[in-house]
């Protein structure tokens, strides 16, 4: 029924954009220039104030009928009933009237389902009659409107420019909801444990005491899972940045056009392969050849090493680094490059001279925001860098990270609410260290900017 | 003073004797058979209008031009008797003996100070700091920027105004030690005041110098150089002392470019 409404409401969308433009091309007769505004505007101005109105009663009808639905449910259950019972009966009620299967049938949850049936049939039609009466209203005046002076282009790029930023509001506010809960979740958290013991502790295993129902402060001191976390990303950086930057001097200043339309797009390919295949590889080829050559030149290896995981995850960021480089480096202006040809420098002299120190500051940022992607990468680790919380300095054993364990909180068996504690306040701790990565990258890509406008 | 043609031969030595040479870009052919004597100690001129291969041939004299992938070299190009395209000659060493000031100025993002010492640093011409010190000093003094710029001499080169980078171009440029001076239309993003000083600076580098500049201002030739050729669609169509060119052209195409009626 809706979605004929929906339907409906498109069709006069379409039919008011004719109509008005129609109109208006009529009005303007053989001087069209005496339109304030071009007749398309004047049919887009009518049609999207049709769609708004219909659409628009269609959305709010809705929300506000099932709230009414609930409300008038609830009201309808005797007061008697637990809460718990209350929801049960009520679901029931609605799985009758859905003809799905009910947990029971009795007198109350058939009451219930009827008023449920007779409810939501009056919702539907209430809705469906409303929305295409607005939508029809709308296309009415609007077409009534079409005059002469009548400013349908400003008009129209108001309602666009507001479309265009409640989208760009819907984004922000997903992210200012997404940081405050963590925010608020981790501040739940802290009002148990005390920060610093999070922060400087080095023991971790935070759900080791709770099916006693508390959580022991000594024993949620983050410091391995930084510890881990930093050892991969270094392995991971010493990897990706000198075969990263590498990489892109080679294809910005050596390679020909051929070989660089055909490397480029390769490196991109390397960029879009799933991080969970980079880390089955990791785990199932890497670590084990690690393994065995460790064992053959005397070295004890683990078979989930640090070193495995940061090698694997550096891998996966060079054409990060290369794409990113490759991109400042060509940004450097071609006359620099001839001023230092020109005065008898080599290929080598103005690259390490002129190119790079011009382009450092992309690169550097290219670097931050490899890091802050090495930070928070999880899949690889999960799979190849270990779950023991070992506070260590030797690449070779396994470390666990922030990701795994938050990964490893919110997958366990425990129930979710008592692990979402430690999980948050990782998160955010993650969250807040990536922010501040990637803002430093960006500062330096401004000011990167600001010397070449 | 109107000299005879003949004083093209006879006053300064030669230093660059160009003959047969063809350039093409891709299919384009972009300078045709031109043969030209380039002498020492003396500001030449290359003037023409758009397009017609005055930068293409300026830029085969210091081999700038193998930085193109499509270009192509053909022709005897001597500097000093020897061939710079021959085998022998690595263009990287050619470019310090014959250094090149570009039309817009592009000063590297670097001190005023490490602009000038660049080439000196790259070509080990200093042996120490001193040494070094004393050659930007010189430089920026030839260059006339000296007094400016003596006190702020680690501020970034890129903060300097549009003349004032043109001129640390032409500093960073003669502190290499060249002999020959490119220049590609070193004025045209510079104001008529800036224009003078590098003018003034260019007439005096002259006489140190073999000097070639390409410009589009008529006026610029006749008062800074003593020779001009004159390009016309990729062919070198006069080429004469500057008093000649403007006073008794003798090709139609150069009389019309003189005296304005086409360009
Ligand atoms: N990099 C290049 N690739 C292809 N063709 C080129 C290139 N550079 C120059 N040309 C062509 O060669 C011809 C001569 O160009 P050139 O730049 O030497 O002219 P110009 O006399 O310096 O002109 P202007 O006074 O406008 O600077 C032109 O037809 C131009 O299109
Ligand atoms: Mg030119």
């Amino acid at each position: 029924m809706l979605n004929w409404a929906a339907l409906i409401i498109f069709a006069l969308m379409l039919a008011s954009y004719i109509m008005a433009r129609q109109r208006a091309v009529a009005l303007g007769g053989d001087t069209p220039a005496i339109l304030h505004s071009r007749p398309t505007y004047h049919g887009a101005y009518v049609a999207i104030c049709t769609a708004l109105a219909g659409f628009g009663v269609l959305l709010i009808g809705l929300i506000l009928s099932n709230i009414a639905i609930g409300t008038a449910l609830v009201s309808s259950v005797p007061d008697a009933l637990s809460p718990i019972e209350r929801d049960l009966v009520i679901s029931d009620g609605i799985a009758i009237a859905n003809d799905t299967l009910a947990s029971r049938t009795d007198e109350l949850r058939e009451t219930i389902a009827a008023l449920y049936t007779k409810l939501t049939t009056l919702q539907i039609w209430g809705i469906t009659i409303a929305s295409i009466a607005a939508a029809v209203f709308a296309m009415l005046r609007g077409i009534g409107s079409v005059a002469v002076p009548f400013r349908a282009r400003n008009r129209f790029e108001h309602i666009v420019g507001l479309i265009l930023m409640v989208s760009a509001g819907i984004a922000i506010l997903t992210t200012i909801g997404i940081v405050a809960s963590l925010l608020g979740q981790t501040i739940v958290f802290f009002s148990d444990i005390p920060v610093w013991k999070f922060l400087f502790g080095t023991h971790w295993s935070p759900l080791s005491g709770v099916h006693e129902g508390t959580m022991d402060p000594d024993k949620v001191g983050a410091i391995p899972l930084f510890a881990g976390t930093l050892m991969i990303t270094i392995i991971a950086m010493i990897v990706a940045v000198p075969i990263g930057l590498f990489a892109a001097i080679y294809l910005s200043d050596f390679a020909s056009a051929r070989a660089r339309s055909i490397i480029k797009p390769m490196l991109e390919i390397l960029a879009g392969i799933p991080t969970v295949v980079y880390g089955f590889f990791a785990a199932i080829t890497v670590a084990p050849f690690l393994r065995d050559t460790g064992a053959a030149i005397g070295l004890s290896v683990s078979s989930e090493s640090a070193l495995a995981a940061g090698v694997v995850m550096g891998i996966m960021i060079i054409p990060f680094i290369s794409s990113l480089s490759d991109d400042v480096i060509n940004a450097v202006p071609q006359s620099l490059r001839d001023g230092s040809y020109g005065l008898g420098a080599t290929k080598a002299e103005t690259i390490r001279n002129v190119i790079l120190p011009a382009a450092l500051p992309g690169i550097m940022s290219a670097v931050l925001l490899g890091v802050s992607r090495a930070i928070g990468e999880t899949m690889i680790v999960v799979m190849a860098a270990g779950q023991g919380a070992n506070l260590t300095h030797n690449p070779l054993e396994a470390v666990t990270t922030v990701t795994v364990q938050i990964v490893a909180l919110i997958t366990g068996d425990t129930e979710a609410s008592t692990a979402a504690g430690p999980a948050f306040s990782l998160g955010f701790t993650l969250f807040c260290i990536t922010l501040i990565f990637n803002v430093w990258a960006l500062a330096l890509v401004r000011k990167y900017r600001e010397v070449y406008d | 003073m109107n000299a005879p043609a003949s004083a093209l031969n006879t006053d300064d030595a030669i230093k660059f004797r160009c003959e047969n040479v063809n350039v093409w870009y891709g299919p384009t052919h972009a300078i045709k058979n031109n043969d030209i004597a380039i002498h020492d100690n003396s500001v030449t001129a290359f003037i023409g209008p758009s397009g017609c291969g005055k930068s293409t041939f300026l830029r085969c004299l210091n081999r700038m031009n193998d930085t193109i992938d499509i270009c192509r070299v053909t022709g005897t190009l001597l500097l000093d008797g020897q061939d710079i395209y021959s085998k022998d000659i690595d263009p990287v060493q050619l470019r310090a003996r014959v250094g090149m000031v570009f039309q817009k100025p592009n000063p590297f993002p670097k001190s005023i100070y490490d602009n000038v010492g660049y080439g000196p640093r790259i070509h080990g011409l200093a042996r120490n700091k001193v040494e070094l010190d004393e050659i930007v000093e010189d430089s920026l003094r030839a260059a006339g920027l000296w007094d400016e710029v003596k006190d702020r001499l680690a501020a970034p080169g890129t903060g300097l105004s549009g003349g004032q980078q043109q001129r640390l171009c032409i500093a960073r440029a003669i502190a290499t030690r060249p002999e020959v001076l490119l220049m590609d239309e070193p004025c045209s993003a510079l104001d008529p005041i800036a224009t003078e000083t590098v003018e003034e600076l260019i007439s005096t580098l002259g006489e140190r110098f073999c000097v070639v500049i390409v410009t589009h201002s008529m006026q610029q030739a006749n008062r800074i150089s003593q020779r001009t050729a004159f390009f016309h669609l990729g062919d070198l169509v006069e080429y004469d002392t500057t008093d000649a060119i403007f006073s008794t052209p003798k090709d139609e195409r150069t009389i019309g470019y003189v005296s304005g009626r086409f360009g």
